[in-house]
């Protein structure tokens, strides 16, 4: 029953194979079994269970609130949860306990979703590892799957097995994990560089960033106000649809969303990808691509060519200057929205007292890692008024001209992009922490973090619509992963207007 | 002129408080422990003449003063800025806080209509140019009562910009020598209100009430084009009465609705500017004038001793009555300034270029809002003078004082007295009688209708003036009662009748010779006098 796609165990609850109560246990008890693999800071048992009983309720009489009611999820930590601890994996948060729900939480609870807990992450979701939170790494589900340990012993002889195990990819590592180890049937992410396809690429899980400004980020404890947007992450695309049709649209409470009425997400049935045309941009060919991704991608051009669709090479001419575009305008957001955590009204506060400065110091110092406060410090740099011209201004010009980039091969007839998540497979944790969070973060976001600065909504205003995002897939290699629906493998992202 | 003294002096004692925390801060005006409920700070203090040091002189060298103000004033709104939480002076502390104000993480701004349509009707009010598209920005510091770390303000494109304001000044000795200057209005921007810190010395802790913090503020930049402190306080005044007439905002200074920084400097005219100080958080029209002008004088002094103006920030202690520098602000301060990501632009519409099947609620109109608005205090002077044949200077002191406008004009609805008959009682008695004691045009114990009817009484002779003045006096010790029931207890009426008048003349007369005799003597000394 876990293993099953939402809509699966949707239609179960429907027709009473199994009640939500029953479902809501099963997963608790995998959760406990999983433990080990730490993708949970939080799991909210009696709330789950309150929940599920509510469900059962709903069922009994008839009252069924949808395809989620009943239905076990999981939450990323830095999304507010009322009277439930919202970490972001950081000692500055722990034991904050927020007033109010998060837009696409109280979307999801409305809808009769049944809450199993707070996922776990990089500390405030700066990483692409979940390797940096203050509750310790997240494990890759993977790395206890027959195939990768099969794997391995052709590779390696007398390695610690318990040691070698893989990262899921961050930072909402704990969500994809979640998902991936069938202890709930959706979760939510969030994706500021690809901070949701990247763990989903390497749990084999589908991920899904919206276009900014499709879904509400009222509640998401912000990295880059900008470049955030709630992900989705499930075991199929058509999850991740029903998932989207639930937290889309218009929210009062946050301005950058949009106004239109948002239309329903169906897959169609049949997959028809004739008029399709599919653009392959030639600048993600980087020399660092794994043969094995590469191959895979390759693989997949080819599949879409095979059933009718026109791919064609295109050119993304900026891409070279994404990333250290991003690092400039992320840090500098990063320095402003951090500035708020200074032990007064919630979170950490230290035991100096001597003065207030002395205070905000020592608290932001042990309430911060060492990632957190190294942006915090570049921020502040790059938004010093003799500095402000040369980096910031510059960094959004060059996001012009990357959003820019994908406006003209759109604009060309193109539909869709069909590009790699990550560089490589999931790594062993080991081999991952040799390189610090900055260099992984520049690596492993190449394919991902373009789309997010383009996506920011540069020119118009509400009650303006916003402008066109956009689409990308992404494909991943799952060389140690059973391939049991080819979609899904496949389009392991796509990004919808 | 006593009874305006002794206001002032209780406003001064009143502020002490404030300037503590004044003093040692460098956000907005924090007007800490100020719990006064009282409306009575806004007396006509532009009015009254303040020692202005335009020039002084040295040797051959003459000094100018160029005087810029910052001036912020509380939009009039049910909620706050960016937030549903409710504005209300003298809440209890923290009982007025949403989440967003707190700052609790990822909570965001929305921005409030009525804010913005106060900012539009404020900007076509001061003549300025009202910008189709403005932008929010985030500055940033560290303060106790500023949670977010950053104030949400309009740096890079502010809502109004070029904009004028018209002011009078008393030039001369007489008061009915009125001049008309101009201060040009360099932009309006909207942004967010701090908190309020209060500093427990003793106890060494500092307290936060975050009531104000996100209540929505104007902050109007006037460019340095007045000289002396007399001109910053009569442009502030005018400032106040539109914003109070367009209902933009309470300005009441004693409340914290109005606070405002006067940036200063001195040079010789034809010589580039001098180096300026910036004088913050100056709560009082009185405080505003004195401090400048004890600036402009402090800064000659200094030049003229061979030393230099430092570009530094200093506070008005108004016990001294001098200005001295602000401690925490000697460092450098870098705001790092920064788009606010979660605001998109601001998009204003004239009926030109509203797009068509716009949701009304979804779009401000500047044109829908121009044609709305009320009559400002300039038109309404003009109006009385032209009306009623009224004194310049006695139409500034109707409107300066808070009611009195409306007073004046409900006497002259109900009475068929002169309206300078009317001017007068309204200046001279009735408002001499409230300034000695004190109190508020809303707090007089004499109506409208009871000052109509003693003057409709004075108006067909039924009593002499002097009789007037004594019902007046009457009426305000003794509420309920008519003028007439006054006048008929009191046996104030003037006899009508000549014979009977002479009748009873002639019989004092006979009654007493003697007495008589002496009193025509001694009025004739009395005079002689």
């Amino acid at each position: 029953m876990l293993g099953r796609t939402l809509r699966e165990v949707s239609t179960a609850l429907k027709q009473g194979h199994i009640t939500p109560t029953e479902l809501c246990q099963k997963c608790l008890s995998l959760i406990k079994k999983t433990k080990f693999l730490n993708a949970y800071i939080t799991v909210s048992e009696e709330v789950a269970l309150k929940q599920a009983e509510e469900s059962e309720k709903r069922y009994k009489k008839g009252h069924s609130l949808g395809d989620l009611d009943g239905i076990p999820v999981a939450v990323k930590d830095n999304f507010s949860t009322s009277s439930i601890e919202t970490t972001c994996a950081s000692n500055m948060l722990k034991g904050y306990v927020p007033p109010y729900n998060a837009t696409v939480v109280q979307k999801l609870l409305d809808k009769g979703a049944v809450l199993m807990g707070k996922t776990n992450l990089d500390e405030f979701a700066m990483g692409s590892g979940s390797t940096d939170g203050v509750f310790g790494p997240v494990k890759n589900p993977w790395s206890y799957s027959k195939q990768y340990r099969e794997k391995r012993k052709q590779k390696a002889h007398g390695e610690n097995e318990d040691s070698n195990w893989l990262i899921t990819g961050g930072s909402s590592g704990g969500s994809a994990a979640a998902v991936a180890a069938f202890t709930c049937f959706a979760a939510l992410g969030s994706d500021t560089g690809g901070s949701t396809r990247n763990p989903a690429a390497h749990c084999g899980v589908v991920g899904f960033k919206p276009s900014y400004g499709l879904v509400s980020r009222h509640g998401l404890i912000p990295l880059v106000n900008s470049m955030d947007v709630p992900g989705i992450l499930t075991r199929c695309v058509d999850d991740a649809a029903i998932v989207l049709g639930m937290l889309a649209g218009h929210d009062p409470k946050d301005s950058t969303t949009i106004q239109d009425p948002v239309k329903p997400f169906t897959l169609p049935t049949s997959a028809d990808v004739n008029k399709l045309c599919i653009g392959i941009p030639k600048e993600y060919l980087a020399p660092e691509l794994s043969s094995e991704v590469r191959s895979f991608w390759s693989k997949a051009a080819n599949l879409f060519e095979s059933e009718g669709a026109k791919v064609i090479e295109v050119s993304l001419p900026h891409t070279s200057y994404s990333i250290v575009c991003y690092h400039v305008l992320c840090t500098s957001e990063v320095a402003s929205n951090m500035a708020r955590f200074d032990g007064l009204e919630y979170g950490h506060r230290c035991d100096i007292n001597v003065s207030t400065e002395a205070m905000y110091a020592a608290t932001r110092r042990e309430g911060f890692n060492d990632v957190v406060r190294g942006r915090i410090l570049s921020g502040n740099f790059f938004l010093l008024k003799e500095n402000y011209e040369n980096y910031f201004i510059k960094a959004q010009k060059v996001r012009r001209l990357i959003a820019n980039d994908f406006v003209n091969v759109f604009n060309s007839g193109v539909d869709v992009l069909l590009t790699p998540t990550t560089l490589s497979e999931a790594v062993p944790y080991l081999e991952f922490i040799k390189e610090d969070n900055r260099t992984r973060s520049a690596q492993d976001d190449i394919f991902t973090q373009a789309v997010n600065m383009a996506g920011e909504n540069l020119t118009s205003a509400i009650p303006e619509p916003h402008a066109k995002e956009p689409e990308q897939l992404h494909v991943t290699s799952f060389s140690y992963l059973p391939m049991t629906n080819e979609l899904a493998g496949i389009i392991e992202t796509f990004v919808v207007t | 002129m006593a009874a305006l003294m002794l206001r002032w002096s209780c406003l001064g004692k009143r502020w002490v408080l404030a300037c503590i925390d004044g003093g040692s801060r460098h956000g907005r005006g924090a007007a800490i422990g100020l719990t006064s409920r009282r409306k009575r700070g806004q007396s006509s203090v532009a009015q009254q003449p303040l020692i202005a040091v335009q020039k002084s002189r040295k040797g051959e060298h003459e000094w100018a003063a160029v005087v810029g103000l910052e001036i912020h004033a509380q939009i009039s709104s049910n909620s706050k800025l960016f937030s549903g939480s409710q504005v209300h002076f003298a809440a209890p502390p923290n009982s007025l806080v949403s989440f967003f104000d707190a700052s609790l993480p990822g909570t965001l701004p929305v921005l409030n209509r009525r804010c913005v349509e106060a900012a539009v009707m404020t900007g076509l009010a001061l003549n300025c140019r009202i910008n189709k598209k403005s932008l929010f920005d985030r500055k940033h510091y560290f303060y106790a009562d500023l949670p977010a770390g950053y104030q949400i303000t309009q740096q890079r494109l502010p809502i109004a910009v070029n904009g004028s304001l018209a002011y009078s000044v008393s030039v001369g000795k007489k008061p009915s020598q009125v001049s008309t200057r101009t201060v040009r209005i360099k932009q309006i921007q909207l942004e967010q209100d701090s908190g309020k810190s209060l500093h427990d010395e003793p106890r060494s802790q500092t307290l936060i009430d975050l009531n104000r913090a996100g209540v929505g503020l104007l902050e109007v930049v006037l460019e340095p084009d007045m000289s002396c402190g007399e001109e910053a306080a009569s442009a502030v005044r005018e400032l106040q009465l539109i914003l109070q007439a367009l209902g933009t905002s309470q300005a009441n200074m004693a409340e914290g609705q109005l606070r405002v920084d006067a940036n200063i400097s001195v040079h010789h005219p034809g010589e580039p500017l001098g180096v300026r100080t910036e004088v913050k958080n100056l709560n009082s029209a009185r405080f505003l004038a004195k401090a400048i002008d004890f600036e402009i004088k402090r800064q000659i002094h200094e030049l003229e001793n061979g030393r230099k103006i430092l570009n530094e920030t200093r506070s008005f202690d108004d016990k001294l009555g001098c200005t001295m520098p602000m401690r925490d602000k000697e460092g450098k301060q870098d705001y790092r300034f920064m788009p606010e990501p979660n605001l998109p632009p601001l998009l204003l519409y004239d009926t030109a270029s509203l797009p068509p099947g716009a949701d009304p609620q979804q779009v401000i109109n500047i044109d829908w809002i121009r044609e709305r608005l009320p009559e400002l205090p300039g038109k309404t002077r003009e109006k009385l003078i032209q009306q009623y044949g009224m004194l310049p200077e006695h139409s500034f002191t109707l409107l300066n004082e808070v009611g009195l406008l409306e007073f004046f004009q409900n006497v002259i609805k109900e009475t068929r007295a002169e309206p300078k008959k009317v001017t007068s009682w309204v200046l001279n008695i009735f408002l001499g009688f409230l300034k000695q004691q004190n109190l508020a045009v809303n707090e007089s114990p004499v109506t409208p209708s009871a000052l109509a009817e003693l003057l409709n009484l004075l108006d067909r002779k039924a009593i002499s003036s002097s009789a007037a003045r004594q019902v007046f006096e009457e009426l305000w010790q003794s509420k309920g009662k008519t003028p007439s029931q006054i006048v008929s207890e009191k046996k104030l009426e003037l006899m009508q009748d000549q014979e009977a008048l002479e009748r009873v003349c002639h019989t004092v007369m006979e009654g007493h010779p003697q007495v008589g005799v002496e009193g025509r003597r001694k009025a004739m000394h009395f005079s002689a006098c």
